[in-house]
């Protein structure tokens, strides 16, 4: 390394053409610095976990070495002992034109640390690729790198190119495909400059706080929510002595990204490079690790594939429909492997076995009558007879006992052992080690120390502290009969599960309050029926208080349009909705125009009967709409009390008898009439409210309303609330005497 | 075993080949097939052979190596195809040497059997070397029409059947002659080379034959791209030949395009066609002339995909089906056997996209599995019946005559390089 660097300062002295010529090199951060992945992250590093029988690890530096990174800098953290003995048994060391070092920490919290630690040992020099090792992608860095490259020329300040992806969100549950939330993008459509990173939002308003300042500076900004964030960052040095400066960044995107796009002192920007044809995903949650899964066995990954070696995995053949089989499988012939599948090496399969859309690792024994669907089965693995195993993960040497059960969603962790006919509920997290302590949050650690993990025990413990004790000392060995259950676990809904069965061995992890509501989105079981319906059901509570709220359309409006499936319907409220308030502003207008012009009443209904031809209105609006008019004009007819209002109204209602008589012919266009003056009196023009049962009559007078309306508007009114029969009261004497006069003439 | 340890310094020293070969970087059967001549030239040259047994010992080492080749990237089929030359080979050169031993063993024995009498061991060698190597090859063949009708001693013919059934006891008598040591590799090696040679030239001794297949004012149809077919176009209108070409686009790589754009840089009338205009069109083509990815001993083809349906309309209006084929391309394994049936299925995104389709591909909802699929491979398999004629580079065959080629480029031994390095250990 040594001459690397003295010729890397030498060059940088020279001019900038000469950074190119530069191996280049990446950053591989070996530790996701996030706890998702617990319990198995406590016993296993992320980056070690298999993918499709391949650890992910693997993954990312057979894509970094096949697109030209030269040297690759790993850097280990959490278990960084495993990593390492990982990578030294393996071919990477000794690749040729690919360099693997690994640099080891032991007190870093966060990617911050881990960048500020590199920047300490001066090894990068220039620009870098910052990936973390849980990313499987197959795209060509050489395009991104070139224009990062020419950016960097034109503007010093473009420190970095992040790699996005489109990936449309779900519509129910504003989660990408990976599991992830919903990304909000504002990227300059020509620049493509990131002006804005947002993953969560109130989404379920369909509100982004966007700056003012961000619309005023740029001419034009394209929103995007169906981008996927791929975590490959094509970075330039500054980024590192940026970490370095502040040193309170800690997460790559919360904090650096965001504290980049707010901060406009320094100027930095960041710059997007979209991939189109290229596959590219971080494996975040277990839900990613499932959709990946998938996405490496359809092949999208391609040539990063169970049949294609590209790493030191075993060789797979592939066969139809997507089955992927390794060698000495010994497979019963009543058993029956579904499509999209990959069986391990050495893996036997017993009788009327079922197992479709899952992954089974190297070593397995599987026994007869037993169902395996969407499950992820690490390397051996014993499932007994007649298992019925749902969407999990299961990791090495886990037992699982006859007639045991797995609902959807469940991860069995390291050695653990379930007992016979034992049914684990969905969601719950299995593992030999004890669930650790609630801890700060800003602390995500990949590990918690695995001693305080064990014996440790500051959980409210009431039962088996002995057993415990045991166990801390011997996690692996068969105890036959241990019930474990601690105390936070059988507090709540898990009282009936919170054994694994005779012969269990394992700690039933609680899981913490509120979170479990979330608990179905992160899972690697696919989300159920009833919480998508729920969702729905909120997704369209919120649709309609939008629609009532009239100043939220012009927002809501684009971004909903691409978002979900129930827009065909909410969209033509809306846009009845918008229609009549233009109608109504159009009718104004024109009854505006023949009041000041003098123009006769025949024309006037011309006119009207245009207007309503092309809004495609009932004659009933055309009344409710005139009639609004008339009184919006009553009301500009400077007035000094409330006698001479009501008096204006009436000379204009006279004079225009003959306009409102044409369109409030039927009884149910005079209802409309009524119903429009009673929401005028309460919102808009709440001048007239004294004078609503006066003017009623009046209209009563003029033969503009019969008395069989007034009737069925006050029959109408009868079930409403108190607030709604105002005017009904007010016009209570009127209405009786109708009655009186009506029941007369019968 | 003895070989074991030397094997495993030159299986390292290999690994930067068998990382281009698995991650199927290497783009074609030819750069391939050298790839893979030159890396067990390589393995040859490192193998430290003992004093007995040579050829076994080499046979041994090209043998481990290819396995792990030929399981690397198993739809290349041109890697095995090489992996069994190569081992043909060794068989070849190992028999002319014993021949020559055998022959010229009254000879040495006159001039006291000594080891560094190589000049004159040379040229004994170099006079009989033809006839030793004619004689050695036939031994290896089955019996045929030529063999029969060539004149050839028994004595000769007896011992070698004898030594290529692989024992090693039978050859170490005969191999005890120190004389042969070095010389068995050397010319290993130089054959090897002339493997390599082959494979580069093929391109042009494919295109040497154009002008007799390709006439004035013909048609010729194509699919997808190959350089042996353009070379051979290009060939064929060097001669002086006017002629059209149409070329189908060759979804979805599009490849098509590729070969198109470079046919009218050449020089070349050309007309581009979608793949599925190609019945509307056969009725005007004269000849469809196509690259193989592999051909297979019964005379059928692994093809790109898409040209069982042109082999299927130019049979309909009985358009000559011409199939261009380098040596290396030949297969000596029958299309039953599963490793050919094995399509490459490659990336969807070659389909569509991606981002476009993401909500159809959520495995979130519903029962976990997306109920799209997308399904991509790469190859057609093109049955002997369907196609007219072979150009290889030692002229035109016809697909029944493919077997008969076959086994003149390897020995029966090899056709299975797995099973045997699986008893042997």
């Amino acid at each position: 390394m040594p001459p690397q660097r003295k010729g890397a300062a030498a060059r940088v002295s020279e001019d900038t053409e000469d950074l190119t010529r530069h191996p280049l090199q990446a950053i591989l951060l070996a530790d996701s610095f996030a706890t998702k992945f617990r319990p198995i992250t406590l016993e296993r590093p992320k980056v070690l976990l298999p993918l499709v029988n391949v650890p992910m690890i693997d993954y990312t530096l057979a894509w970094l070495e096949s697109a030209g990174v030269e040297e690759v800098f790993v850097f280990c953290c959490a278990h960084s002992k495993q990593v390492i003995e990982y990578l030294e048994k393996s071919e990477w060391f000794s690749q040729p034109n690919f360099s693997v070092v690994t640099i080891e920490s032991h007190n870093s919290v966060s990617a911050g640390d881990a960048l500020r630690l590199i920047y300490e040992r001066n090894v990068i020099n220039g620009d870098f690729v910052l990936i973390s090792g849980d990313t499987v992608s197959n795209m060509s860095l050489t395009q991104v790198i070139q224009e990062h490259k020419e950016r960097r020329k034109k503007d010093s300040n473009a420190v970095m190119t992040m790699v996005i992806k489109q990936s449309k969100p779900s519509p129910i549950t504003h989660q990408s495909r990976l599991g992830t939330d919903e990304l909000f993008l504002a990227i300059d459509p020509q620049t493509k400059q990131l002006l804005f990173y947002e993953e969560k939002t109130d989404s379920y308003r369909g509100i982004i706080p966007l700056d003012n300042a961000l619309l005023g500076d740029n001419p034009s900004i394209c929103l995007h929510n169906d981008k996927q964030d791929c975590y490959i960052d094509i970075c330039s040095q500054e980024v590192l002595s940026l970490f370095t400066d502040n040193f309170d960044y800690q997460h790559l995107r919360r904090h650096f990204v965001k504290g980049l796009l707010v901060d406009d002192i320094m100027g930095y920007k960041i710059f997007t490079h979209e991939i189109h044809s290229s596959y590219a995903a971080r494996i975040d949650n277990y839900r990613s690790y499932d959709t990946i899964s998938k996405d490496i066995i359809q092949r999208w990954t391609y040539p990063f594939v169970p049949d294609v070696m590209f790493s030191g995995n075993s060789a797979t053949h592939l066969e139809r429909e997507g089955m992927y089989r390794a060698s000495e499988i010994e497979q019963s012939r009543s058993a029956h492997i579904g499509p999209f599948t990959v069986i391990g090496k050495g893996t036997k399969i017993g009788n009327n076995s079922k197992i479709s859309n899952s992954v089974i690792g190297k070593g397995c024994s599987i026994g007869s009558n037993v169902s395996i669907t969407g499950s992820y089965i690490w390397d051996s693995v014993t499932i007994e007879d007649g298992c019925d195993i749902r969407h999990a993960i299961i990791c090495d040497g886990v037992v699982i006992k006859s007639g045991a059960a797995l609902e959807p969603g469940v991860v069995l962790s390291f050695k653990v052992v379930i007992g016979q006919q034992c049914i684990v509920p969905s969601y719950s997290k299995v593992s030999l080690y004890q669930q650790p302590t609630v801890e700060d949050s800003d602390e995500e650690l990949e590990y918690a120390d695995n001693s305080s993990g064990t014996v440790d025990s500051s959980i409210t413990c009431t039962v088996d502290t002995l057993n415990r004790e045991m166990m801390s000392e011997t996690p692996a060995s068969q105890m036959l009969s241990l019930h474990l259950s601690s105390g936070v676990e059988a507090e709540v809904h898990m009282e009936k599960y919170a054994y694994l069965g005779p012969g269990g061995v394992g700690h039933v992890w609680s899981i913490c309050e509120g979170a479990h509501e979330e608990e179905w989105r992160h899972s690697v079981a696919p989300s159920p029926a009833d919480k998508l319906a729920e969702a729905i059901q909120s997704l369209e509570d919120d649709l309609e208080l939008l629609n009532l709220d009239g100043n939220a359309l012009s927002v809501s409006g684009e971004l909903k349009s691409g978002r979900n499936g129930t827009d065909s319907e909410d969209d033509d409220v809306e846009d009845s909705r918008d229609d009549s308030i233009y109608y109504e502003k159009e009718v104004e207008a024109t009854f505006l125009r023949a009041v000041n012009e003098n123009i006769k009443v025949p024309d006037v209904i011309l006119e009207m009967n245009s207007l309503r031809l092309s809004y495609n209105m009932t004659s009933a609006d055309c009344a409710g709409a005139i009639f609004y008019a008339m009184m919006k004009q009553a009301l500009e007819i400077p007035h000094a009390t409330a006698g001479e209002l009501r008096k204006s109204a009436a000379s204009i209602i006279d004079a225009w008898n003959k306009l409102l008589k044409f369109y409030s012919k039927e009884i149910d266009d005079q209802i409309e009439v009524i119903m429009k003056f009673e929401e005028m009196c309460l919102e808009s023009v709440k001048e007239f409210s004294p004078h609503f049962s006066q003017i009623l009559h009046l209209l009563y007078d003029k033969d503009i309303l019969e008395e069989d309306a007034i009737l069925r508007w006050a029959d109408e009114k009868k079930d409403a609330e108190e607030s709604d029969k105002v005017f009904v009261k007010q016009s209570e004497k009127l209405i009786q005497w109708l009655r009186e006069a009506s029941e007369e003439e019968d | 075993m003895l070989e074991q340890k030397p094997l495993l310094s030159s299986l390292s020293l290999a690994f930067a080949c068998f990382f281009d070969l698995r991650a199927s970087k290497i783009e074609g059967s030819q750069a391939t097939a050298r790839q893979t001549a030159e890396l067990l030239r390589s393995v040859i040259s490192q193998q430290r052979v003992p004093y007995t047994n040579q050829a076994g010992a080499l046979i041994d080492a090209v043998r481990a190596v290819g396995e792990q080749l030929i399981a690397a990237n198993p739809v290349e089929l041109a890697v095995g195809n090489i992996v069994r030359r190569v081992l043909h080979i060794i068989r070849e050169e190992d028999l002319s040497l014993t021949t020559a031993a055998i022959a010229g063993f009254n000879l040495s024995a006159a001039s006291d059997g000594d080891d560094d009498d190589d000049g004159e061991q040379d040229e004994h060698t170099v006079l009989s070397a033809a006839a030793v190597a004619a004689s050695a090859r036939n031994a290896l063949r089955p019996p045929s029409l030529q063999t029969l009708l060539e004149d050839m001693p028994e004595s000769v013919a007896i011992p070698h059947t004898s030594s290529s059934g692989g024992d090693s006891e039978g050859k170490s008598k005969s191999a005890d002659k120190s004389s042969r040591t070095r010389r068995l590799k050397h010319d290993v090696i130089e054959a090897v080379n002339e493997l390599i040679q082959d494979i580069n030239t093929c391109h042009e001794q494919i295109a040497e034959q154009a002008v007799e297949h390709i006439h004035q004012n013909e048609v010729i149809l194509t699919l997808g791209s190959s350089k042996t077919v353009l070379e051979f176009l290009y060939a064929a209108k060097e001669k002086k030949r006017s002629f059209r070409v149409f070329v189908a686009e060759g979804a979805p790589r599009y490849q098509g395009h590729l070969l198109a754009k470079e046919l009218v840089t050449r020089g070349l009338h050309t007309t581009l066609i979608t793949d599925s205009a190609v019945f509307a069109i056969i009725s005007r083509v004269n000849m469809v002339i196509v690259g193989a990815h592999a051909v297979m001993a019964n005379g059928g083809v692994i093809v790109p995909v898409g040209l069982n349906m042109v082999a299927l309309a130019a049979q309909k209006h009985a358009v000559p089906f011409v199939v261009l084929a380098g040596s290396h391309k030949l297969c000596p394994l029958y299309p039953h056997n599963p490793e050919v049936l094995l399509n490459e299925l490659r990336s969807p995104s070659e389909l569509l996209d991606f981002g476009e389709f993401s909500d159809c591909l959520d495995f979130g909802s519903g029962i976990g599995s997306p109920l799209l699929h997308v399904v991509n491979p790469a190859f057609d398999y093109v049955p002997p019946k369907l196609v007219s004629l072979f150009i290889t580079d030692t002229g035109g065959h016809n697909p029944s005559y493919m077997y008969r080629l076959i086994a003149d480029y390897y020995s029966a031994d090899d056709l299975v390089v797995r099973r045997r390095v699986a008893l042997g250990n």
